[in-house]
């Protein structure tokens, strides 16, 4: 099927670089946000391009089983969140909270961060994908500051420096990788692509990829936001603008994770080095139960997702260092679901705060009364993040617990302990915030019909939708990529 | 000279500027003046270029010369007077205030050298002896560059200290003979020292935070309000 004209891959990055210069000569936000929509929106049909034909693995990209869903993914909710930003930030240039001169690079940095994202997904070349999610960070860092308070500063510049300092780490190891498949493969490109090392991984030295893996684990594991690494995610969150925490929680700690276990495989390939998997139980595990904790004790609406990130990563890492085809697959399935999940959440946090005035949850109640649409949607939301069903996360959450009874059952009661842990501080904080006693403004009572509310819909039918029927070709299609993880 | 003298001359001389980088860090952790800090930093940038183009000549790789050069404009001259205009600027208390006293950090980063060497000897043992020394030599500049953002408490210093992490590692990147994308990993890197050292100015974190002490950032670890 060479139908196509172009090569998706290079429609897929060409697309949002093409874009964000564009928008750099854009001076009006209205009009960079139309074409920032309009982008986004190319840039997911292309990638939907790569269903149909898939390009052949070249020395810096490639796309394989693994990264096609993430691309798809990515472009989606990037392009589902230009939609809610436009409107979003509108309204916050209309109350005087943002400056339009504030926001003369937004758009621009919005599409930089989207392809720099997707250039990390599908680059072959370890060195090009570090150099991807550098530039993801700084961007994000410029976005993150954009409100210039001195809460939003100080967010930026702990994000920044510790951001940094992982990248660097992940730097030392990429070094240490390349230094151990050099003796095997020669001095060429081809040592530091992935398609090409993977199969040479059980040749290498496993000492050396040890070392390797402890500093990209750390390194990229705190852009994971992984405990003890996750102390600028909640600040990075709650101070950014609300598009930006849904594109931050949805997409880029997806793209340092999938850095992680395409290391991981790497390791897994190799029978003589140390076995990935504890580290990654043990860092997950402690993710979950600290995070789980800690959200009992959040007072601002934005922090309390930031850390529920926090929480969801820690599972995910869980699943994939647990391995074997089922928790793969579980592993696989709750990353597409809480980037789904979690974007709506910030799509309706964003709302919230806006219709509220405020992000301090003791300033918020009563939402179901005083806002019906919003309050519902709301609870909805939540309750799929919580892992009810008939959500997707449900599904994920069901399939990891029972397939770690069958073989770790002391792993798999400090894994149900977290869940459960998390849960009810969801449900705490969804009693006071959407039912109970209105606090705060009611005015704004009839939803008009935003473009912004769109993706929440489409996000929270999807998790649904895939809660209750996931189509057989697609169940498939994760079960022989969560073999092909090992 | 026969040509086992020569190797032995390509083995040294790399050896030593390595060394040079890495005394460069210990420089840095001397310091109590700013000032004095910047031209440690100048210094280890001038060692680390000088390593780059021996390496680039002794590996027949031309594209290193580039990252040499691109040390020795860059963080050699460039950085250093744009901190010395940035510290004048804003106002910047000169001296150095130090959480952790200079002969522990000292001590601490000999430690750190020792751990590298103990961390990369034994791991390398199938590469080449260059590669092995550098490489232990570039761990310990990245470890004493974490330690200088952990136990100077000053935005600048921070600065000073990532970028010595990164000369670690532009050192450890150019003693790995065939590295491709050695060029384009400089070049992000000196994108992400420009990035910062232009918050630091632009934000005016002086400005926003009465000092540029970090130390004002942790007051915001909890909860806002």
């Amino acid at each position: 099927m060479n139908g196509t004209l172009v090569d998706p891959i290079h429609a897929i990055l060409g697309l949002p670089l093409l874009a964000a210069a564009a928008l750099t000569l854009m001076p009006s936000h209205r009009m960079a946000a139309k074409v920032n929509i309009l982008a986004a929106f190319g840039t997911f049909l292309a990638t939907t391009q790569l269903f149909l034909h898939r390009p052949e693995p070249t020395a810096l990209v490639f796309i394989d089983d693994f990264n096609i869903y993430l691309v798809v993914l990515t472009a989606f909710v990037a392009f589902t969140s230009s939609m809610f930003s436009a409107d979003y930030i509108q309204h916050e240039v209309d109350i005087g909270k943002l400056p339009p001169i504030y926001l003369r690079f937004y758009s621009a940095m919005f599409q930089l961060l989207t392809f720099s994202m997707l250039l990390a997904l599908v680059s072959n070349n370890l060195g090009l994908m570090w150099v991807a999610v550098e530039a993801a960070t700084l961007t994000t860092v410029v976005m993150v500051s954009v409100y210039r308070t001195r809460e939003a500063i100080e967010a930026a510049w702990k994000y920044f420096i510790l951001a940094s300092v992982g990248i660097a780490l992940a730097l030392f190891g990429t070094i240490l990788i390349y230094l151990a498949a050099q003796p095997v493969m020669g001095p060429s490109l081809e040592a530091m692509a992935w398609a090409a090392i993977l199969p040479h991984a059980p040749q290498m030295a496993p000492e050396l990829l040890n070392l390797a893996f402890v500093f990209l684990l750390v390194g990229y594991g705190t852009k994971v936001g992984l405990f003890p690494l996750h102390a600028w995610l909640p600040d990075a969150h709650s101070e950014g603008p609300t598009p930006i925490s849904a594109v931050l929680s949805g997409l880029l700690l997806n793209v340092a994770l999938y850095a992680v276990i395409r290391f991981k495989m790497l390791l897994a390939a190799n029978g003589a080095a140390l076995s990935p998997g504890p580290l990654m139980i043990a860092i997950g595990l402690t993710s979950l139960l600290f995070a789980a904790v800690m959200l009992y004790r959040r007072r601002d609406i934005k922090r309390l997702f930031a850390y529920s990130s926090i929480e969801h990563m820690g599972i995910v890492t869980f699943a994939f260092g647990m391995g074997g085809p089922l928790a793969n697959f579980a592993g696989l399935l709750h990353m597409a679901m809480h980037s789904l999940t979690k974007s709506a959440i910030f799509f309706t946090v964003g709302h919230i705060a806006q219709v509220k005035g405020t992000q301090r949850m003791s300033e918020i109640g009563g939402l179901t009364a005083s806002h019906p649409w919003l309050g519902w949607t709301f609870v909805i939301a939540v309750l799929a993040i919580a892992g009810l069903p008939p959500f997707g996360l449900f599904m994920s959450e069901f399939v990891l617990v029972t397939s770690t009874f069958a073989r770790a059952p002391a792993l798999a009661i400090l894994l149900v302990l977290g869940l459960l842990v998390a849960f009810g501080a969801m449900v705490l904080r969804v009693q006071s915030l959407a039912f109970g006693a209105v606090v705060g403004p009611t005015e704004g009572n009839t939803v008009r019909l935003r473009l912004s509310l769109l993706p929440i819909l489409v996000h929270l039918g999807l998790v649904l939708a895939a809660g209750l029927w996931l189509p057989a070709p697609l169940v498939a299609w994760f079960q022989a990529v969560a073999r092909q993880l090992g | 000279m026969s040509p086992s003298l020569l190797g032995q001359l390509d083995y040294s001389a790399a050896h030593l500027f390595s060394a040079m980088v890495l005394l460069g860090s210990f420089a840095m952790i001397y310091q109590r003046r700013m000032v004095g800090m910047f031209n440690a930093f100048a210094f280890q940038a001038f060692a680390l270029a000088a390593a780059a183009a021996w390496q680039a000549y002794i590996q027949e790789a031309h594209h290193l010369y580039v990252t040499a050069a691109m040390a020795l404009l860059l963080k050699g001259l460039l950085i250093p007077f744009a901190l010395r205009v940035i510290v004048r600027r804003l106002d910047i208390h000169r001296s150095i205030e130090v959480v952790i006293g200079i002969g522990v950090t000292m001590l601490v980063g000999i430690g750190l050298v020792a751990l590298s060497a103990l961390l990369v000897m034994p791991v390398t043992a199938g590469a080449a002896a260059t590669t092995r020394e550098d490489l232990a030599l570039a761990l310990s500049v990245v470890l004493i560059g974490l330690l200088i953002m952990i136990s100077r408490r000053n935005a600048v210093t921070q600065v000073i200290g990532f970028m010595s992490m990164e000369n670690g590692l532009i050192l450890a990147v150019i003693g790995v003979a065939g590295m491709p994308l050695v060029v384009e990993m400089s070049v992000a890197f000196a994108v992400l020292v420009a990035f910062i050292i232009f918050g630091l100015f632009f934000f005016r974190i002086r400005e926003r935070f009465d000092s540029l002490d970090v130390h004002y950032l942790e007051t915001f670890r909890g909860e806002r309000r």
